[in-house]
C-alpha cells in the first residue's frame, strides 16, 4: 500500500492531525478573540478528530504496525525508538479519536453560552493529542511528557465552568492529586533509570540482568509506576479524584476523561509492563511477580467501584464510580499477563476499552443532555424522561444494558472475552469477581433505565429542547455500541493481533 | 437464509414501528408481523429436516458462518431447524401476530414503542429456537429479557415496578448460573471441542464427556453442570419453588405481554432443558430422575392448588401455567418417546391454550375493568362470544378430547406411566394425573361464578360485546387448538422424529 512510501514520521499522523487542529483553533481565537461561532469551532474539532480517526483506521487496515507485513517494516519506530507505532498504538488512537469526535459534537450545545469557546475546544484537542501520543510513546520520558500533555489541559477543562464552585473545586482536587501522582511517577522513573541505566522500554528490558544488585530499587520503581497508572486510569488506590472531578466537570469533559483518558492510561500500562518488564526476567530481579499486584488491584478496583456506584443517588457520581469498576475489568488484561493465554486477556481488555469508549461516552453525554435541560442530577430528577425524549432514553437504555454486560450489546462481548481469558489464564478468582460484579452492576444501571422509562416524573416539566449536537453524538454512540455486534469478529482479531505483538 | 430473513424482518419491523407515529403503529406492526408468520408457515410446509439438530440430524434451512475466533474456541452464526424447534417457531410467529391484534384495544399510550418491543421480542424468540451455537443462542436468550422488562414495567398494572424488577432479577440470575455452568462444561471438555456449536458439544458429551476442570473430576463436573443448568432453566419454566416471579409478572403485565410470556417465554425454559440437560446428559438424567419427577409432580399439584385459592381470574390462569409446565417436565423426565414427544407437543399446546385464556381474560377485563371472580357474574349475558371462547379455552386446559391439550397430556401420562428409566413412575404419574381433577375444579369453579347466574356488576358504563378485532385472534387460536387436537400427527410426527435420537443416545430405544 501507498502508506509505506510516505516518510516515516507520518506514522504519527493521527496525533499530528489532532495537534494541528488545536493550533488552528488557537489561530481562530487569535484572529477573533471571544468568537462564539460554535459551528466553526465544534465543526473544526470534529473534522480534525474524524480525520485523525480516518487516518488511524486507514493505517490499521493498510497493515502499519503488523510486524509480518512487508518484511518486518510494519512496526514503525521513530526518533530512535522513543515512539513506536504498532497496532496497539493505532487501536488506542482510534479509541481516543472517536471519543474526541463525540465530545466535540456534543459540546456544540453544551458549551453554547460559555465564555471561552475557542480555548475550550483547543484544550480538548491538546488533551486528545497527549492521549494519542501516550498510545505511541515507547520511552519513560516520552510517556511522561505525553501524560502531562494530556493531564494539564484536563485540569483546565475540569474547572472551565469557573462560575461554578463545584467545577473549580473539582479542578483543584484533580490538579492536586494529579501533581502528587506525577511526582510519584517521575520518582518511579528515576528509580527505574537508576537501577537499569535506561529509559527506553526495550532497552530497560535488555538491561534488567545488570540490575540484579538493585532489585529492591527497581521493585520500588515499578510500584511507583503502577501508582502513576492507577491515577490516570482511576484505579484503586488513586481513584479518589475521579468521582469529584467527573461530577464537577462539564459532562462532555467527564465523558472525555472517563473514556479516552482512561484508555490512554491503560495503553501506557500495557506497553510499559509488557515491553520494559517481561515477567520472568523482572521476577528474577525483584523477586516478586508484578502481575500479582494487578490481580489484587483488579479485584479491589472493580469491587470497590461497583459497591460505591450502587449506593449513589447522583447519576453522574454513579457513572463515575461505575467507571472505576470498569477500570477494574480492564486491569484484568494486565493481571493475566503471566499466564499462557496472556495475549488473549490483554486483547480482551483492549476490546473492552474500545467498547467502553462508546458506551461510557454515550452515558455521560446523556447526563450532559440532562444538564442542558436542567432537569437535575439525582435518579428522581430523571424520572419519566422517556415520555418527552424517547430517542435519547432509548439510547441510554442501550448504554446502560451494554455497560452492565447484557447480550447482545457490545459490553457483553468484551466482558465475556475477559471472563474466558481470565479462566484460560487460570485466574478463577478474578473471573468470579468479574461475574459477581457484573451481576451487581445490573442493579444500579437498570435503576437509571427504570427511572427514565418506568417511573412517573416527580413534577411537571416543560417541553424539552432537542439540541442537535448532543442528540447526534448520543445517537451515534448508541449506533456504535450496537454495531459492535456484527463487526466484533474483525475488532477481536485486530485487538488480539495487537496484543500478541506486544506480549511476545 | 430464510431464518435470517425471519429475524431480520422482525428486527427491522421493530425499528420501523418505534419510529412510526402512535396512531398507525398497531396496524403497521400487525402488517409487519404477518411476514414472519407467513414465512414460518411456508417453512412448515417446506420442512425437510430429519433427526435431531444436536445429534447428527439433517437440519432444515441451516446456515453457518464463521464469526469470531477467540483463543481455542470459534463462535459462528449457526442456525437451523429440526422437528422440535419448528413447531415452536411457528407458535412464536403466529402468537405474536395475534398478540399484536389483541393489543389494539387495551394499549392506548406510547403505542409505537409498545409494538416495537413486541416485534423485538419476536425476533429474539425465533433466535432462541433456531440458534445452534451456544453463544448466539445465549445472546437471543438474554435479549428477550430487556423488552419483557420494559413491557411489564411501562405498560403494566399498579405493581408493575415490583413485578418487572422481580422478573428481571430472577431470570437474569438464573441465566448467569446457567451460563457459568455451561462455560465450565466447555472448558471441562478440553480439546474435544473447538467451538461453541451445540452439535459439537453434544457429540463430545456422548463420546466421553468432560475430562475435568479445576480439580473436579469429569463425572462430578458433569453432575454439577447438570444441576446448575437445570436450576437455571427451571426458573424460566418455572417449577416450584422458583415460580414466585411468574404470577407477579403475569398479573401486572399487559394482556399481549402475558400472552407471549405464557405462550412462548415459558417454553424457552423447557426447550432449553430438552436441548441441553436431556440431550447432552443422559447419564445424569437417569441419576436425578426421581428428584426431577418429584419436582414436576409438586409443580403440578401445588400450582393447581395455588390456582384454586385465587380470586383474580388472571392469577388463576397464571398459576395454572405452573401446573401445566409441571406436566411438561414430567414428560421430559419420563424419557420415553411418548413422554418427551408429548412434552414437546404440550409446549405448543399450552402456548396456544394459555395464550387464548389470557386473551379472553384480557377482553373481559377491558369491558368490566375488573378481574375479580367475586365481582363478576352472568357475563354470558353481556359478552356471549368472548365468554364462550373463555369456556372453550378452559375445556382445552382441562384436557377435553379433540382439543390439543388432551393429546399433549394423554401422551405425557401414557409415556410416563410406562417409563422404565423413571423409578416409581407408577406412583408419580397417577399423582400428576390427580392434578387434572384440581385443574377442572378451579376452572369450573371460576367459570361458574363469572359466566353463569344473574349479571350484577355495577359500573358507570355499558358492558357489551367485544369488538371483532378482539375476538378474531381468539377464534384463530381456538381453530388451531382444535385442528391440533383432531390431527396431532401434523406436528407430532416431526417431533418424534427429532426426539427419537435423544432417546437412542440415552440408550432408551
Amino acid at each position: 500500500m501507498a502508506v509505506f512510501e510516505l516518510p516515516e514520521w507520518t506514522a504519527l499522523a493521527p496525533a499530528l492531525i489532532l495537534v494541528a487542529t488545536a493550533l488552528v483553533l488557537f489561530a481562530f481565537d487569535s484572529i477573533n478573540p471571544r468568537t462564539t461561532n460554535r459551528s466553526l469551532l465544534a465543526g473544526t474539532s470534529a473534522i480534525g478528530s474524524l480525520t485523525a480517526l480516518g487516518v488511524a483506521v486507514w493505517f490499521m487496515l493498510a497493515g502499519v504496525g503488523t510486524p509480518s507485513v512487508d518484511g518486518g517494516r510494519g512496526v514503525v519506530e521513530l526518533f530512535d525508538g522513543q515512539f513506536v507505532v504498532d497496532q496497539m498504538a493505532l487501536f488506542f488512537m482510534i479509541v481516543v479519536a472517536v471519543v474526541t469526535a463525540l465530545v466535540a459534537v456534543a459540546s456544540y450545545d453544551y458549551m453554547a453560552d460559555h465564555a471561552y469557546q475557542a480555548e475550550y475546544y483547543s484544550l480538548v484537542m491538546l488533551a486528545a493529542t497527549g492521549m494519542a501520543t501516550m498510545a505511541a510513546a515507547n520511552s519513560l520520558v516520552t510517556i511522561f511528557i505525553a501524560l502531562e500533555l494530556a493531564s494539564l489541559p484536563s485540569y483546565a477543562l475540569v474547572s472551565i465552568l469557573k462560575d461554578n464552585r463545584g467545577s473549580v473545586e473539582a479542578g483543584l482536587k484533580y490538579f492536586l492529586i494529579g501533581a502528587l501522582s506525577s511526582a510519584i511517577f517521575v520518582y518511579g522513573i528515576s528509580l527505574v533509570y537508576g537501577a537499569t541505566g535506561h529509559l527506553q522500554l526495550d532497552a530497560i528490558a535488555e538491561n534488567l540482568e545488570g540490575a540484579e544488585a538493585y532489585g529492591g530499587l527497581l521493585g520500588l520503581g515499578i510500584l511507583m509506576l503502577i501508582g502513576g497508572f492507577a491515577f490516570k486510569t482511576a484505579s484503586v488506590p488513586f481513584h479518589f479524584w475521579a468521582p469529584e472531578a467527573y461530577e464537577g466537570a462539564p459532562a462532555p469533559i467527564s465523558a472525555f476523561l472517563s473514556s479516552a483518558s482512561k484508555a490512554a492510561g491503560f495503553v501506557i500500562a500495557f506497553r510499559v509492563f509488557t515491553t520494559a518488564f517481561p515477567i520472568e526476567a523482572t521476577t528474577a530481579v525483584i523477586g516478586i511477580d508484578w502481575s500479582l499486584a494487578f490481580v489484587i488491584l483488579a479485584i479491589v478496583t472493580m469491587t470497590l467501584g461497583n459497591f460505591a456506584a450502587a449506593t449513589q443517588d447522583n447519576v453522574k457520581r454513579m457513572l463515575a464510580y461505575s467507571s472505576i469498576g470498569h477500570a477494574g475489568y480492564a486491569l484484568i488484561g494486565l493481571a493475566g499477563l503471566s499466564a499462557d493465554g496472556g495475549e488473549l486477556v490483554m486483547g480482551a481488555a483492549m476490546m473492552h476499552l474500545l467498547v467502553y469508549g462508546f458506551m461510557n461516552t454515550g452515558a455521560f453525554l446523556f447526563v450532559a443532555l440532562a444538564e442542558y435541560w436542567g432537569v437535575g442530577r439525582t435518579f428522581e430528577d430523571y424520572n419519566g424522561l422517556a415520555k418527552q425524549a424517547p430517542v435519547a432514553c432509548f439510547a441510554l437504555g442501550i448504554f446502560m444494558f451494554s455497560l452492565a454486560g447484557i447480550p447482545p450489546l457490545g459490553g457483553f462481548f468484551s466482558k465475556y472475552f475477559l471472563f474466558v481469558g481470565a479462566i484460560e489464564a487460570g485466574m478463577l478468582v478474578v473471573a468470579a469477581a468479574l461475574v459477581v460484579n457484573s451481576a451487581l452492576s445490573l442493579y444500579y444501571y437498570s435503576r437509571l433505565v427504570k427511572a427514565v422509562w418506568i417511573e412517573e416524573p416527580v413534577a411537571e416539566r416543560d417541553t424539552l429542547a432537542q439540541p442537535t449536537g448532543l442528540y447526534a453524538a448520543i445517537v451515534f454512540a448508541a449506533v456504535l455500541t450496537v454495531i459492535a455486534l456484527p463487526v466484533f469478529g474483525p475488532i477481536a482479531d485486530a485487538a488480539l493481533e495487537a496484543a500478541t505483538v506486544v506480549v511476545n | 437464509m430464510i431464518i435470517e430473513a425471519l429475524i431480520a424482518v422482525a428486527l427491522v419491523g421493530a425499528l420501523v414501528t418505534v419510529i412510526a407515529p402512535n396512531r398507525i403503529a398497531g396496524k403497521l406492526a400487525f402488517a409487519i408481523s404477518l411476514i414472519p408468520a407467513a414465512l414460518s408457515l411456508w417453512m412448515f410446509t417446506a420442512f425437510d429436516g430429519s433427526g435431531n439438530a444436536l445429534l447428527d440430524g439433517e437440519l432444515a434451512f441451516e446456515s453457518r458462518t464463521e464469526w469470531i475466533q477467540l483463543g481455542d474456541y470459534a463462535i459462528s452464526w449457526f442456525v437451523g431447524l429440526d422437528g422440535i424447534s419448528l413447531p415452536l417457531v411457528v407458535l412464536t410467529t403466529v402468537l405474536t401476530t395475534l398478540a399484536i391484534m389483541s393489543s389494539w384495544t387495551p394499549i392506548d399510550e406510547r403505542e409505537s414503542q409498545f409494538y416495537g418491543l413486541l416485534l423485538f421480542i419476536e425476533a429474539n424468540l425465533i433466535g432462541v429456537f433456531t440458534a445452534l451455537d451456544f453463544f448466539v443462542w445465549f445472546i437471543f436468550w438474554e435479549a428477550v429479557l430487556i423488552p419483557m422488562y420494559l413491557l411489564i414495567g411501562v405498560w403494566g398494572g399498579p405493581r408493575r415496578k415490583y413485578a418487572a424488577i422481580k422478573f428481571f432479577v430472577y431470570t437474569n440470575v438464573a441465566s448467569l448460573l446457567m451460563f457459568g455452568a455451561f462455560i465450565t462444561l466447555v472448558f471441562g471438555l478440553g480439546d474435544a471441542v473447538t467451538s461453541f456449536a451445540l452439535p459439537e458439544i453434544a457429540t463430545a458429551m456422548t463420546e466421553g464427556g468432560p475430562e475435568g476442570f479445576v480439580g473436579l473430576g469429569g463425572s462430578t463436573l458433569a453432575s454439577l453442570v447438570f444441576v446448575a443448568m437445570f436450576i437455571g432453566f427451571a426458573v424460566k419454566v418455572p417449577v416450584v419453588p422458583f415460580h414466585t416471579w411468574l404470577p407477579d409478572a403475569h398479573v401486572e403485565a399487559p394482556t399481549p405481554a402475558s400472552v407471549l410470556l405464557a405462550g412462548v417465554l415459558l417454553k424457552m425454559g423447557t426447550y432449553a432443558l430438552l436441548r441441553f440437560n436431556f440431550t447432552m446428559f443422559p447419564e445424569q438424567v437417569a441419576t436425578y430422575a426421581v428428584p426431577i419427577a418429584a419436582i414436576a409432580v409438586i409443580s403440578v399439584i401445588y400450582g393447581a392448588m395455588l390456582a384454586l385459592a385465587q380470586t383474580d381470574l388472571k392469577r388463576i390462569v397464571a398459576y395454572s401455567s405452573v401446573s401445566s409446565m409441571g406436566y411438561v417436565i414430567l414428560g421430559l423426565i419420563a424419557y420415553t418417546q411418548f413422554g418427551v414427544g408429548g412434552a414437546t407437543f404440550q409446549m405448543v399446546s399450552h402456548g396456544l391454550i394459555s395464550g387464548l385464556m389470557f386473551m379472553a381474560v384480557g377482553v373481559i377485563y377491558n369491558a368490566t375493568h375488573t378481574r375479580m371472580v367475586t365481582d363478576m357474574s352472568g357475563m354470558a349475558d353481556r359478552m356471549p362470544v368472548a365468554v364462550g371462547i373463555l369456556v372453550a379455552g378452559a375445556f382445552g386446559y382441562m384436557g377435553l378430547p379433540l382439543m390439543s391439550g388432551f393429546f399433549g397430556e394423554f401422551t405425557i401420562f401414557f409415556g410416563a406411566f410406562g417409563a422404565e428409566q423413571l423409578p416409581y413412575s407408577q406412583v408419580f404419574t397417577p399423582l400428576a394425573m390427580f392434578g387434572i381433577v384440581v385443574v377442572a375444579g378451579y376452572l369450573l369453579f371460576a367459570l361458574q361464578r363469572t359466566v353463569f347466574g344473574p349479571y350484577h356488576l355495577e359500573t358507570d358504563y355499558e358492558v357489551g360485546r367485544a369488538p371483532l378485532h378482539d375476538v378474531a385472534p381468539m377464534f384463530v387460536l381456538l381453530g388451531i387448538i382444535i385442528v391440533l387436537g383432531v390431527a396431532p400427527e401434523l406436528i407430532f410426527e416431526m417431533i418424534t422424529d427429532a426426539v427419537d435420537p435423544i432417546l437412542e443416545n440415552g440408550g432408551e430405544l
